[in-house]
C-alpha cells in the first residue's frame, strides 16, 4: 500500500482502512460515554442512598417525569430550546480556545431585552415581527455585553475566563435592576416585567405545550456545528483555539476572530434568553436566574464540542432538571441534585479518559 | 584523543556517561555521546542551542532517561530515575531559570523539600548555612525575601542550596545568561572556590569567552554529538585566545568524515538583474526576550542564495519575522520586485509571493492536531478552489493534498493522519510543500535541517537548492555553517541584531565568516 507507486489502489486501500478505523472509534466511544455515565448514576445512588433516599425511587420519578410522563416529555423539550442555544454559543467559543464563562450574564440580558421590547413592538407591529425584532436586539445588547471581554483579550491578551466571569455578575445584577427600575410593569405589585401575551409568543409545536423554539435552537446549533466544521470561517477560528501562535504564522487577523466569536457566543446566548421569554415565560421576574450557562458548560464538554452529541446530552440534562425537579418535591433531594449528578458523570468521564489513556501508552510501550 | 581519555573508567570520576543516546520524535538529542566529570574540575559543556545540551542535564539530574548507553556514578551503571534521585546521589542542578518561590524568604526556599511531618530545623540550617558561606567567601541574607535579592543573588541561593544537600557534582545550566558582566565575574570565582573544595562542576554556556576563562576541561557539542574535548593540560598549556580559536575550530570547522558535506556547484547568477527582494535600513525594536534588529540591509537577486549566519538568538527569528510581517518593524523598507510590501499584512505579503518557512514547525508551522491534508492550506484557508462561497470543497482538498503528499515524498499513513504525529523530517516536507507551492517568488528558510535526520537534511537541501535554479531569491537562515557553506552563493553573518558584514562564498570564506561570528573583523 503505498502511495508514490499505486496512487489509485493506494487511495481506496487508504479509505478503507480509515472506514475500519472510524467505526471501532465510534464504538469506542460509545463505550467510553455510556460506561462512565452508568458509572455515575451507581455513584450518585449511593449518595442518595446515605443521605436516606431510594436512588431507584428517585431515579424512577427521574424518568417517568422528565421523559415517560407525557407532560413531562413536552416540558423536557421546552426546557431544551434555551439549552440549544447556549451549548450552540459555548461551542463556537470553546472550539476557538475561548472561555467565554459570561452565558448566564448575556442570557439574562438577552431576556430582559427580550422582556422590555416584545410588548411594546407587538402593538405597533404584527407579532411575527415583533418577535424577529426582539430577537435581534435581545441577541446585540448581549453581543454588546461581551465587547468589553472581547477587546481585553483581542488586543491585551486579558484572560478571557475572569473577565466573562466578572461580567457575568455584572450582568445578573444589571438585569435584576432594569427589571426593578427601569421596565417593571406597573399594573403589578410584584417586581417584572410586562407579560406578552400567550398568542403573541412563539406558536407551540401542533397540540402540545412544546415551544417552536425548540426547533429554532435545534437549527443553531445544527448550523454552529457545520459553521464550524465545513467552512472557513469554521476553521480559522479552531486554528485560532488549536494553535494561536499558528494563526499568526498563517496570517490570520487573530484580533478580529476573537471579537467575532465573542460575538457569535454571546449573541447566541442572547438569543437563548430570548427564545425563553418569547417562547415560554414571557415576562422576567426580578431575581429570576435559572443559571442555565454553567450548567450547559459540563453537557458541552461531554459532547466534546460536537452539536450533534452536544444535542444529545442537552436532552440528558433537561429530562435530569425537569424530573429532578418534580423528583426533588416528592423525595425532598435538593434541586441542585441535579448538578451533583451531572457533576459525577463528569468527573467519571474524566477519569475513564485519564485510564484509557494510559492503558493505551501501556500498550504501545 | 577525546575517546581515550573517557571511555576508559577513570576511578576519579564521580560521574561518567558512557556512549549515551537519546532521541525524540524525529530528532536524536544525543548521539552516543562519553564524558568524564571529575571532582576538582570545571567541565564546560559549550554548544549552540540544539546542540544537546540540556538534554545531557536532563539525564543526568533525573528528568530524562538515556534510549541507549549508561550513566556510571562513582564507577557504577546507575539508572537515576527522578530529579529526587539525583540529588540523593549527590548531583544537583541549578537551572537557567531561577527556581525559587519568590515570596518566601531564603531560609524558607532553602528548608522547602524537607520531610512534611517535621517543624523545619532553621537553627541547623543556619548553622550549615554559616559553614559553607564561610568557607566560600559570599554572604547569604537568610532572612530576605527571594524577590528583593538580584539575580547574581538568588543564583548563589540556588548554590546554597545544592551544597546544604551535600551536592558533590553541580550543575549549573547557562547560569550566566541572566547575569550581569560584574555577576559573571563574581559566579567565575565561586566556581573556583567550590572546586577547590574538591567539588566537580558541570557549566553549560554557549559563550566561548566564558568557556576559556572559567573552565578547566571542554567538551564541545554540536548536533547532539560531542565532537571533541579539550583536557586540562592542553587547556593549561594554552592562552585564552589560543583555546578560543581551538574552540572554534571544533564548532565551526569542517570534520573530515562528514558526510553532509558536499562541493556546492558553481552557478552563474546575472549579477546585472534586478533584486527580488530588498532590505533596507530594517529596525526591529528589542522585547524582554529577544533582541531587536538594527538597520538590516542587503539584496537577493533572483536565483540566488544568500546566508545568513551567526550563533543562534542573535536576532535570526526576528528577522524572519520581520520579512514575512509576522513581527512589527520600527523603521526601513522591504521591496519585493521593487513594491514596497513592509505595509502590508503576512497574507499579503504571502500573496505577492513571499514565503516563509518557519523553523518551530510543531509550535507554529503546523495545528498538530489537525490532518496532514488541512495543514497543506493552513495559510490558504478561504481560497478557491479548496474552498467555494467560504463552504470546503473536501474533494479538491483531499486531491490536492494527495498530489502533494506523493511530490514532496511524504510518509504519512494517511491524509486524515494528525500532522504531529509524523517525524520531523515530515512535518518539514509538509511545510516545504506548503510554501514552495505555485506563487512563491521570495523564500525565507529559517533553520530547515534543525533536527532532521542525515537522509532528511539532504533531502530538504536539495529542495532549496532547486528553488534557487528556479530562479525564486532565497533567503537561508541557519546556525549551521556547512550547511551554509555548501550552498549559498554569499553569507552574511548577524551579531545581536545587526549584519556585521557579508562574505561571497568563496576560497576562505570559512574562516572570515568564524572571526565575524565571534566578534573579530573579517
Amino acid at each position: 500500500m503505498s502511495i508514490d507507486t499505486v496512487p489509485a489502489a493506494g487511495a481506496t486501500a487508504l479509505d478503507a482502512t480509515a472506514a475500519v478505523v472510524t467505526r471501532r472509534d465510534i464504538q469506542h466511544r460509545l463505550l467510553m460515554t455510556i460506561g462512565p455515565i452508568l458509572a455515575a448514576l451507581i455513584i450518585a445512588g449511593c449518595i442518595l442512598l446515605a443521605v436516606g433516599v431510594d436512588p431507584l425511587a428517585y431515579y424512577g420519578f427521574v424518568l417517568e417525569r422528565g421523559l415517560l410522563s407525557p407532560l413531562g416529555i413536552q416540558q423536557t423539550l421546552t426546557r431544551m430550546a434555551p439549552l440549544l442555544f447556549l451549548a450552540a454559543g459555548l461551542i463556537v467559543a470553546f472550539r476557538a480556545g475561548m472561555w467565554n464563562l459570561g452565558g448566564d450574564g448575556q442570557f439574562l440580558l438577552g431576556a430582559v431585552t427580550a422582556a422590555a421590547s416584545a410588548p411594546v413592538f407587538v402593538e405597533v407591529m404584527p407579532a411575527w415581527l415583533a418577535l424577529i425584532c426582539s430577537f435581534v436586539i435581545a441577541m446585540a445588547v448581549a453581543m454588546l455585553w461581551s465587547l468589553v471581554p472581547a477587546l481585553l483579550r483581542a488586543y491585551q491578551g486579558v484572560n478571557e475566563i475572569i473577565t466573562t466571569l466578572m461580567m457575568t455578575f455584572l450582568g445578573t445584577s444589571l438585569a435584576n435592576v432594569l427589571v426593578k427600575l427601569m421596565i417593571r410593569d406597573p399594573g403589578t405589585t410584584v417586581p417584572q416585567t410586562r407579560t406578552l401575551p400567550v398568542e403573541d409568543r412563539l406558536p407551540r409545536l401542533f397540540d402540545t405545550t412544546i415551544t417552536s423554539g425548540l426547533l429554532l435552537g435545534l437549527a443553531a446549533i445544527i448550523t454552529v456545528h457545520l459553521v464550524m466544521t465545513r467552512t472557513a470561517f469554521g476553521l480559522k477560528l479552531r486554528i485560532v483555539g488549536a494553535n494561536p501562535r499558528a494563526a499568526i504564522h498563517a496570517g490570520l487577523g487573530v484580533p478580529n476572530l476573537t471579537i467575532a466569536v465573542f460575538a457569535i457566543s454571546a449573541g447566541l446566548a442572547g438569543l437563548a434568553g430570548a427564545v425563553d421569554i418569547l417562547g415560554v415565560q414571557g415576562n422576567v421576574r426580578a431575581d429570576w436566574n435559572p443559571a442555565y450557562g454553567l450548567a450547559v458548560i459540563p453537557v458541552v464538554f461531554l459532547a466534546r464540542m460536537n452539536g450533534f452529541a452536544a444535542i444529545g446530552f442537552v436532552f440528558l440534562l433537561s429530562v435530569l432538571s425537569i424530573g429532578g425537579e418534580s423528583a426533588a418535591r416528592r423525595l425532598g433531594v435538593p434541586n441542585h441534585f441535579t448538578l451533583v449528578l451531572v457533576s459525577i458523570v463528569l468527573i467519571v468521564l474524566a477519569l475513564a479518559e485519564y485510564i484509557d489513556h494510559r492503558y493505551n501508552q501501556s500498550r504501545r510501550a | 584523543m577525546s575517546s581515550a581519555t573517557s571511555l576508559s573508567v577513570d576511578k576519579r570520576d564521580i560521574v561518567a556517561l558512557e556512549g549515551v543516546t537519546k532521541r525524540f520524535p524525529g530528532v536524536v538529542a544525543n548521539d552516543s555521546v562519553d564524558l568524564a566529570i571529575r571532582p576538582g574540575e570545571v567541565h564546560v559543556l559549550l554548544g549552540e542551542n540544539g546542540a544537546g545540551k540540556s538534554t545531557l542535564i536532563g539525564m543526568l539530574s533525573g528528568l530524562q532517561q538515556p534510549d541507549e548507553g549508561r550513566i556510571l556514578v562513582d564507577g557504577e551503571p546507575i539508572a537515576i530515575t527522578s530529579p529526587r534521585h539525583a540529588l540523593a546521589l549527590g548531583i544537583g542542578t541549578v537551572f537557567q531559570h531561577v527556581m525559587l518561590v519568590p515570596t518566601l524568604t531564603v531560609a524558607q526556599n532553602l528548608l522547602l523539600g524537607g520531610p512534611w511531618w517535621q517543624r523545619p530545623k532553621t537553627e541547623e540550617l543556619e548553622a550549615r548555612v554559616a559553614e559553607i558561606t564561610r568557607a566560600l567567601g559570599i554572604t547569604v541574607k537568610l532572612h530576605a525575601k527571594v524577590s528583593e535579592l538580584s539575580l547574581g543573588e538568588q543564583q548563589q541561593v540556588e548554590i546554597l542550596r545544592a551544597m546544604v544537600r551535600n551536592s558533590r557534582l553541580l550543575i549549573l545550566d547557562e547560569s550566566t545568561s541572566m547575569l550581569t558582566p560584574k555577576g559573571i565575574d563574581e559566579l567565575g570565582a565561586l566556581m573556583r572556590r567550590l572546586v577547590e573544595q574538591g567539588l566537580a562542576i558541570v557549566f553549560i554556556t554557549h559563550k566561548l569567552k566564558e568557556a576559556a576563562a572559567f573552565g578547566d576541561r571542554i567538551s564541545v557539542l554540536k548536533l547532539g554529538r560531542k565532537v571533541g574535548e579539550i583536557p586540562p593540560e592542553r587547556f593549561r598549556a594554552l592562552g585564552e585566545q589560543a583555546i578560543v580559536s581551538e574552540i572554534v575550530e571544533l564548532m565551526f570547522g569542517k570534520q573530515k568524515d562528514d558526510p553532509e558535506a558536499s562541493e556546492r556547484p558553481v552557478r552563474t547568477i546575472h549579477a546585472g538583474a534586478a533584486p527580488l527582494l530588498q532590505v533596507h535600513e530594517l529596525a526591529v525594536a528589542p522585547t524582554d526576550d529577544a533582541p531587536g534588529l538594527l538597520s538590516i540591509s542587503f539584496d537577493i537577486r533572483p536565483g540566488e542564495l544568500l546566508g545568513i549566519a551567526g550563533i543562534d538568538g542573535n536576532g535570526q527569528k526576528q528577522l524572519a519575522e520581520a520579512l514575512a510581517g509576522q513581527r512589527a518593524t520600527v523603521s526601513g523598507s522591504v521591496r519585493l520586485q521593487g513594491t514596497p510590501i513592509e505595509a502590508l499584512s503576512v497574507g499579503e505579503r504571502r500573496e505577492r509571493g513571499l514565503r516563509y518557512l518557519t523553523d518551530d514547525r510543531l509550535g507554529e508551522g503546523t495545528v498538530g492536531t489537525f490532518p496532514v491534508s488541512i495543514n497543506f492550506f493552513l495559510k490558504q484557508v478561504g481560497a478557491a478552489p479548496f474552498w467555494r462561497n467560504g463552504v470546503e470543497q473536501r474533494a479538491e482538498i483531499d486531491k490536492r493534498a494527495a498530489q502533494l503528499v506523493r511530490e514532496y515524498d511524504v510518509r504519512t499513513p494517511s491524509l486524515k493522519t494528525p500532522v504531529a504525529r509524523l517525524s520531523g523530517g515530515n512535518i518539514q516536507k509538509v511545510l516545504l510543500a506548503r510554501e514552495l507551492a505555485e506563487g512563491a517568488k521570495v523564500v525565507i528558510f529559517n533553520k530547515p535541517t534543525y533536527g532532521l535526520d542525515l537522509a532528511n537534511t539532504l533531502a530538504s537541501r536539495q529542495r532549496i537548492r532547486n528553488t534557487a535554479a528556479r530562479g525564486l531569491a532565497v533567503l537561508l537562515i541557519s546556525t549551521d555553517l556547512e550547511e551554509l557553506l555548501s550552498m549559498c552563493d554569499r553569507i552574511a553573518v548577524i551579531s545581536n541584531g545587526s549584519l556585521v558584514g557579508t562574505v561571497e562564498n568563496v576560497g576562505d570564506a570559512r574562516s572570515k565568516i568564524g572571526r565575524l561570528m565571534i566578534g573579530l573583523a573579517a
